[in-house]
């Protein structure tokens, strides 16, 4: 999510998308149980990468899709729109895949690594003078992909739950704050810490991957 | 006002994000105007968050939509919300 500042037409949008969910529950509530399917729709995909990058294994992703969408479709009836029905799925789609790491017996929250929110330091970047684009060539052989997703897994919990749903999911800071249970301040610490991680990890990754095709890195940059 | 490397590291997140006061978002871009180290930080991590966002980097498993729809059609036999 960069920056990408909501503009009155995409905040309408929003709004109108909220209005028809509802009405979808009202009526998959009261009986139109087939509707179900055009609800999750939209989300099933960043439903799938939240758990994905929870879990670090694409057969469990998957088994906490399915679990996630029959928990909410069995608890419609108990939602009241308080949250955007989005981050009411992946609310659930994260405590299952958090129910999934402890049944593994792989720790969720403790990393002996980790420093506070209010801590010093662990952010310093990899510090490359000539990076200015992401190769198109490595993206489609899939060893970027290959490496972004490793790096993300190997954040801390912490971090990488805040990035998920912050860069993956494009959730606003505050909604991230709201389903973490965090002030808005301290998921601004992580996800720069998140980044920060992330740049360490993967710039000189990229740079040996493709010393010599700087040249052809002409993707990302130009995207708006 | 004038800041140094590691002010313009704390706030990359912010200025990213757009959430930044108006004068240090001036800073931070005079200095990495001038310092090709921060320049690059800069632009490394935007590229990496726009890598983030393109779908081929998460992929969903072959057949995972029809998968999952099979499965909510057994469900939806079975149960009501």
């Amino acid at each position: 999510m960069v920056e990408i500042v909501p503009t009155p037409e995409m905040q309408a949008s929003q709004d109108l998308r909220q209005e028809q969910e509802a009405e979808q529950i009202t009526r998959i509530v009261a009986g139109e149980k087939n509707l179900f399917h055009d609800l999750i729709r939209p989300y099933e995909r960043r439903i799938y990468v939240t758990a994905f990058s929870m879990v670090r294994n694409a057969g469990e992703a998957e088994e906490i899709v399915q679990e996630t969408m029959l928990k909410a479709y069995r608890s419609l009836h108990s939602f009241r729109g308080e949250s955007k029905f989005s981050s009411w799925l992946t609310a659930i789609a994260l405590n299952e895949a958090r129910a999934c790491l402890r049944k593994a017996g792989k720790s969720t929250m403790v990393f002996l690594d980790e420093e506070g929110d209010d801590g010093e330091g662990a952010c310093q970047p990899f510090q490359l003078r000539d990076w200015r684009e992401i190769p198109l060539e490595m993206l489609e052989r899939n060893n970027l992909a290959g490496l972004l997703q490793d790096a993300i897994q190997a954040l801390p919990e912490k971090y990488r739950t805040v990035f998920v749903l912050r860069d993956v999911e494009e959730m606003s800071i505050e909604e991230t704050a709201h389903l973490l249970g965090l002030e808005p301040g301290n998921v601004k610490i992580r996800l720069h810490r998140a980044r920060m991680m992330l740049q360490k990890t993967l710039a000189p990754l990229v740079q040996q991957a493709s010393p010599s095709q700087r040249g052809m890195w002409a993707f990302l940059r130009r995207r708006p | 006002m004038r800041i140094d490397c590691k002010e313009a590291w704390d706030a990359l997140s912010a200025y990213l994000d757009g959430e930044i006061d108006p004068v240090l978002r001036a800073e931070i871009e005079r200095h990495v105007q001038f310092c090709e180290v921060c320049s690059a930080v800069l632009d490394s991590t935007r590229n990496i968050l726009y890598l983030t966002a393109d779908d081929r980097v998460f992929e969903l498993p072959g057949g995972f939509r029809e998968r999952l729809h099979a499965h909510i059609d057994e469900m939806l036999q079975q149960d009501s919300p």
